[in-house]
């Protein structure tokens, strides 16, 4: 990257490369797509909020990796219960 | 001693496997060690030319493979360094004409009068690259830092796993250090994080290379070229000695002094 490049903010390029190589490789490695990502994503919605009640947007699921072994992480935040009861008594 | 056998593959092609076999049994065998190297790539025979051996070959691998010529008769033995033969690739063949079994039987063969035998692998997961890897002892990824290149190396290493031909050693090769300085290449770091396996050795890019290939004396015969050193250094770390690193953060020049009294590395 030249003086130039650096001076108006180019962004590294073997960043970009690590970034996408790394996101690449889980999809790779795992022969899961995003697309599956999401319908699994969807599935997993449905099936906790009919035990609990959840927020379907501040959900995260991705996977993640270490050393060569990958792992499937969800992020799931519960409603607390006691906002839903002062809510219903409204 | 029963010989080490040691396949070098790489997934995608060009990235410099032929190269890395060339120079690890150059090396090898100006150490002192007794040599073999088979090219593995049947139909596209390279090995040979990289070693400057083209004009010796009579048999080939599947000559021996179909009995038409003792495994002695097929073995080319280098101009320079009497420990180094070669057993070249068919020409006129496909990679079908050639089992994983008949290499476990030539290679066993082998095992008994040399140091190491050394595979050289054609690009691909196909059955050339299983023919080459099954009887390995030991098998180097060799990868370049770009993204096709790391890609691949990571669906053979996944691979190799499968096959319980693990953990495989890493050779990063045609690293350019002032590219990585400037963050424009994958540092060894970089790769080593993605790939998550253990380094053998980082060659940098070196025009040497092409001009010692172009006269069929690979590179590592000389002593003032880096990569030369650093295929040197890969053949001591397989012997099993330790040694360290190269830098590769040195830069001649006057670009370079400025660049360090400037802060800037």
């Amino acid at each position: 990257m030249s003086f130039f490049e650096r001076l108006f903010g180019r962004k590294n390029s073997a960043n970009s490369a690590k970034e996408r190589l790394q996101f690449v490789l889980i999809h790779d490695r795992t022969d899961l797509t995003p697309a599956e990502l999401d319908s699994l994503k969807d599935d997993l919605i449905a099936t906790i909020s009919r035990h609990v009640e959840i927020d379907p947007e501040a959900m995260q699921i991705g996977v993640e990796h270490d050393g060569r072994s990958q792992r499937l992480v969800a992020d799931i935040p519960i409603k607390s219960t006691a906002r839903r009861r002062s809510r219903k008594s409204k | 001693m029963p010989a080490k056998v040691i396949t070098i593959t790489s997934g995608k092609g060009g990235v410099g496997k032929t190269t890395a076999v060339a120079n690890l049994a150059v090396a090898l065998a100006l150490d002192g060690s007794k040599v073999v190297c088979i090219d593995g790539d049947i139909g596209l025979r390279n090995l040979d030319v990289i070693l400057g051996l083209e004009n010796r070959i009579v048999y080939d691998i599947v000559d021996v493979i179909e009995g038409r010529c003792r495994l002695k008769q097929a073995m080319i033995r280098d101009k320079k360094l009497p420990g180094l033969y070669l057993i070249p690739a068919a020409q006129t063949r496909d990679k079908n004409a050639v089992s994983p079994s008949d290499m476990n039987r030539l290679i066993k063969e082998l095992r008994a009068d040399h140091d190491f035998v050394l595979i050289d692998s054609p690009a691909g997961i196909e059955r050339g690259f299983r023919n080459a890897i099954a009887a390995a002892d030991r098998v180097l990824v060799v990868t370049n830092p770009e993204v096709s290149a790391v890609r691949d190396a990571d669906r053979v290493i996944g691979i190799l796993e499968a096959e319980e031909k693990g953990p495989a050693a890493l050779i990063l090769n045609r690293l350019n250090p002032s590219l990585v300085r400037n963050g424009d290449m994958l540092s060894p770091e970089d790769v080593l994080d993605l790939l998550a396996i253990e380094l053998i050795g980082i060659v940098p890019e070196d025009e040497n290379v092409i001009i010692s290939s172009n006269r069929g004396a690979p590179v590592a015969f000389d002593q003032k070229s880096r990569a030369g050193q650093a295929f040197r250094n890969i053949a001591k770390r397989l012997k099993g000695e330790t040694v360290p690193f190269m830098s590769l953060d040195h830069q001649n020049g006057l670009w370079g002094r400025i660049q360090r009294l400037a802060g800037r590395k």
